[in-house]
């Protein structure tokens, strides 16, 4: 019964979303109140329909109810129960099932939050969130149907790719797609405001926080992706340049160019087309990741199990949603009218500058990943394109855009004074010299562009910590005032700090595990040491044991440090039976200065074992950093400008107290 | 001014352009093997226990047009064209070589237990040596070798109806003839 309540759900919510579309677009055109009204209870009806479905698909997953396709290709009876259910969107069908319920819900959240918008505004956004949720329930109940039954029912499942069964990865694709489709908003803010054919900063007051939000998810998506790749692959690396992880890098490029230029529309009221440009492509990216994911047309090691007809839908969904929602721009822009001039050097002068960046590097790994269709369809060569050309065409964009945060919020929008910036950077530009000279002093002889990372570390944290020092005059007032200040100073000033805080650790991750990086590869026999980074590994062997639903071979490592034992390390090599497949469970530990990695593989007949051993210096700072700027997003996020009500709330302490901007 | 506005819109047509021609024209799984028309590397392999002789470069060059499967009991894929495997071989009408690839032995022969063996003569590659020399890029891969031991043609992945009847039948009548 559960498949039949969820399918029943799902055709549910198409039709309510169909009438989600229309009926309010009509209504906000004649100005009709309750035709406008219908929006919301739509929505309501429409997030409780796809509630319903996804919770019957959970349902059919926790009870492993193999008379569900689905259930039968991608569940187990013996998996454990945090994989049953993570195997619910770990497949095609049960993650854009989950999409859909995330984009219910969005929908919903602006139609109950939302009381103090402009009626005509809410009526369009809900109606465009409408348009696109009937998109994807058509494309859901006609190629990729997850309630499908099977007959005869099979007594067992096929089993979840041994690969995803993994805390790390459990969690990804549900950010991953908070981080898209909360993408789906700010696009529908972007419409409705080409539609009604003027922006205000009220619009993007409401902007910000969604693309706070989603940028948000993308970071933490994107991370444990990351960190996924970093452990479970068992080569050590993290990042791939793949046409997948590129297909969730894209978005997250430009939800950080919008999150910038949505402060200038706010307090400038100036770059408006831009912002809403930005806005639409950044949902197109979300969507042409879908594609590229699922439709077979690249090759990766990430895709879905493709079928042609998927292509062609979501090719044609992409053209009417981008071509259409592009081409509105085109008419539609030309008409807006522009804000407030500003000089070069200014706030909003370093947000373009931002922002300019920011949109090439997109377009260089658009280009890279694009690319080898492109000259497949001209010449019929293939090729792949990896990291050395993302690496050539990504770094030179990445590194003045890195010096230029640390400079930008120390500008005053308007007209700025680019030596008075520079002036109060020496601090940064003095730490940037010492921990050059540090790591030339202390560590192994690395490559330029290493001494160059870590300067731009130490200036972008040094740089960063000058600026909120400014802010509540440390040290030039007593403590006690400046704690006032401190208290009193929005929280998306606080969050800036630590959003830019987290990229210079990020950074500092990135260059240090990159040049300083020691590895040995190489067969061991049990009792055998090597040394990597000035760690002693002793060998102790490795043994056959079994787990819930695989066998695995254990190594044993033990790591010495002058003589004293630092930690036991456990690498697993594991082989699933349902699907049958070997995976790879490195053994690290990680330490803030470094990560100890250790990998354990076939025996070569003759007591010895594959091995491979890695010392990475700071490496866990990629994640710390991530964390960090999610940190940030989120308290910028919670300031109480954003507040529901904060309007209405709002004491007679002027708002305007506090001339300073946000991330 | 106004063209500037469209711009957007008109890369986008661009791109999408490519991607229905990539969509509908293009494969990607599709990758030229370097090997096609150059002589099998050399080889020599012990067989799966109790399957069959071993397999080496000299049984590939035997004068007539033979396959050689690449396959492993870990493979899920390998499962689909079994069956056409099996039904090729009791037809006589080719000679099928299995190359088992980054198995276990004991699993191997297990696996050929329950299903079948379509093969004259197996190979184990261990540690999937002799699969990089060929070129292999994932399991299951056939070979289609001449009779002086190159390599005409190879099918990457499960042999479809398709591939069977315009890239495997035609030559072994070819040779007949």
């Amino acid at each position: 019964m559960t498949a039949e309540i969820g399918q029943f759900s799902l055709v549910l919510a198409l039709f309510v979303a169909l009438l989600q579309g229309i009926v309010p677009l009509v209504g906000a055109y004649r100005q009709n109140a309750s035709l406008m009204n219908f929006a919301s209870s739509a929505s309501l009806v429409q997030f409780l329909a796809t509630t319903v479905a996804f919770i019957a698909l959970t349902v059919a997953y926790v009870s492993s109810d193999f008379s569900v396709l689905n259930v039968v290709k991608n569940s187990h009876s013996l998996k454990p129960m945090l994989y049953k259910i993570s195997g619910v969107w770990g497949n095609h069908e049960g993650s854009l099932l989950l999409w859909v319920w995330i984009l219910a819900l969005f929908g919903f959240a602006v139609a109950a939050f939302g009381r103090n918008l402009p009626g005509s505004l809410k009526a369009r956004v809900l109606a465009i969130q409408g348009l696109i949720g009937v998109g994807f329930l058509l494309f859901v109940l006609f190629t990729s149907n997850p309630f499908e039954r099977i007959d005869p029912a099979p007594f067992d499942g096929k089993g979840l790719n041994p690969l995803l069964q993994d805390p790390g990865l459990a969690f990804h694709p549900p950010f991953l797609y908070l981080g898209y489709v909360g993408l789906s908003i700010t696009f529908s803010f972007a419409i409705a405001a080409l539609i009604e054919g003027k922006v205000d900063p009220a619009w993007a007051r409401w902007v910000r926080p969604w693309t706070l939000a989603a940028w948000g998810f993308l970071t933490i998506g994107i991370a444990l992706g990351s960190w996924w790749a970093y452990y479970e692959l068992g080569w050590g690396g993290w990042w791939f340049w793949d046409p997948v992880e590129n297909a969730s890098f894209m978005p997250w490029l430009v939800a950080t160019a919008l999150l910038h230029s949505a402060i200038v529309v706010e307090k400038r009221d100036t770059l408006k087309n831009w912002t809403i440009l930005l806005a639409i492509i950044a949902f197109s990216f979300s969507l042409l990741g879908t594609f590229l994911v699922r439709s077979g047309v690249l090759n990766s090691v990430h895709a879905f199990a493709t079928d042609p007809a998927r292509g062609v839908f979501i090719l044609g969904f992409l053209i009417v949603v981008i071509g259409g929602s592009l081409l509105l721009y085109g008419l539609r822009a030309p008409a807006m009218k522009g804000g407030g001039l500003f000089a070069p050097i200014s706030r909003e002068g370093a947000l373009v500058l931002n922002n300019l960046l920011l949109s090439t590097a997109t377009a260089t790994v658009l280009l890279g990943t694009l690319y080898p269709i492109f000259l497949d369809a001209v010449s019929g060569a293939k090729v792949s394109v990896g990291p050395p050309f993302f690496n050539s065409t990504f770094l030179p964009l990445a590194i003045p855009l890195v010096i230029a945060i640390a400079v930008g919020p120390l500008l005053p929008w308007k007209r700025g004074d680019l030596k008075g910036a520079l002036s109060r950077l020496k601090l940064a530009a003095f730490s940037a010299l010492v921990i050059m000279g540090i790591s030339w002093w202390l560590a192994e002889e690395a490559p330029i562009l290493a001494y160059a990372g870590m300067a731009l570390f130490a200036w972008l944290l040094v740089g960063s910590l000058v600026e909120w020092a400014d802010r509540i005059k440390l040290f030039r007032i007593p403590l006690a005032k400046s704690w006032s200040r401190l208290k009193n100073l929005p929280r998306s000033a606080h969050g800036m700090t630590l959003a830019h805080i987290g990229v210079a650790m990020v950074v500092l991750g990135i260059t240090a595990s990159e040049a300083w990086q020691s590895e040995r590869l190489g067969v061991m026999r049990p009792g055998e040491s090597v040394t990597v980074g000035g760690y002693e590994f002793r060998f102790d062997g490795a043994e056959e044991l079994k787990g819930p639903n695989y066998d695995y071979l254990q190594g044993s490592f033990t790591v010495f440090k002058d003589g004293d034992e630092v930690v036991q390390l456990t690498p697993e090599q594991r082989v699933y039976t349902t699907p049958p497949m070997e995976t790879t469970e490195a053994a690290i530990w990680p330490m803030l200065s470094a990560d100890l990695y250790a990998v354990v593989g076939e025996e070569d007949g003759k007591g010895g074992f594959a091995t491979r051993i890695y010392h990475k210096p700071f490496i866990s700072w990629i994640w710390i950093g991530s964390i960090v700027m999610f940190i940030g997003g989120a308290f910028s996020l919670s300031d109480r400008r954003f507040r529901v009500g904060a309007a209405r709330k709002k004491k007679a302490m002027p708002v305007a107290q506090s001339p300073v901007a946000g991330v | 001014m106004r063209l500037g506005f469209l711009a957007p819109v008109l890369t986008f047509a661009v791109i999408a352009a490519v991607m229905a021609y990539a969509l509908f024209f293009l494969n990607p799984k599709e990758i030229p093997s370097e090997l096609v028309s150059k002589p099998a590397p050399e080889f020599k392999l012990d067989p799966v226990p109790d399957y069959g002789p071993g397999l080496e470069t000299a049984h590939v060059k035997g004068g007539k047009i033979t396959l050689l499967n690449v396959f492993a009991s870990w493979c899920v894929a390998c499962m689909v064209e079994h069956p056409t495997l099996m039904e090729l071989s009791k037809g006589g009408k080719v000679e099928i070589f299995g190359l088992n690839y980054k198995d276990k032995p004991d699993a191997a022969a297990k696996w050929l237990g329950k299903h079948g063996d379509p093969y004259s003569r197996t190979g184990m590659d261990l540690n999937g040596r002799v699969g990089i020399n060929f070129g292999v890029y994932g399991v299951p891969e056939t070979f289609i070798m001449g009779p002086d031991g190159t390599i005409i043609d190879k099918i990457i992945g499960p042999i479809t109806e398709k591939d069977l009847k315009t890239r495997i039948l035609p030559r072994i009548q070819g040779s007949d003839s």
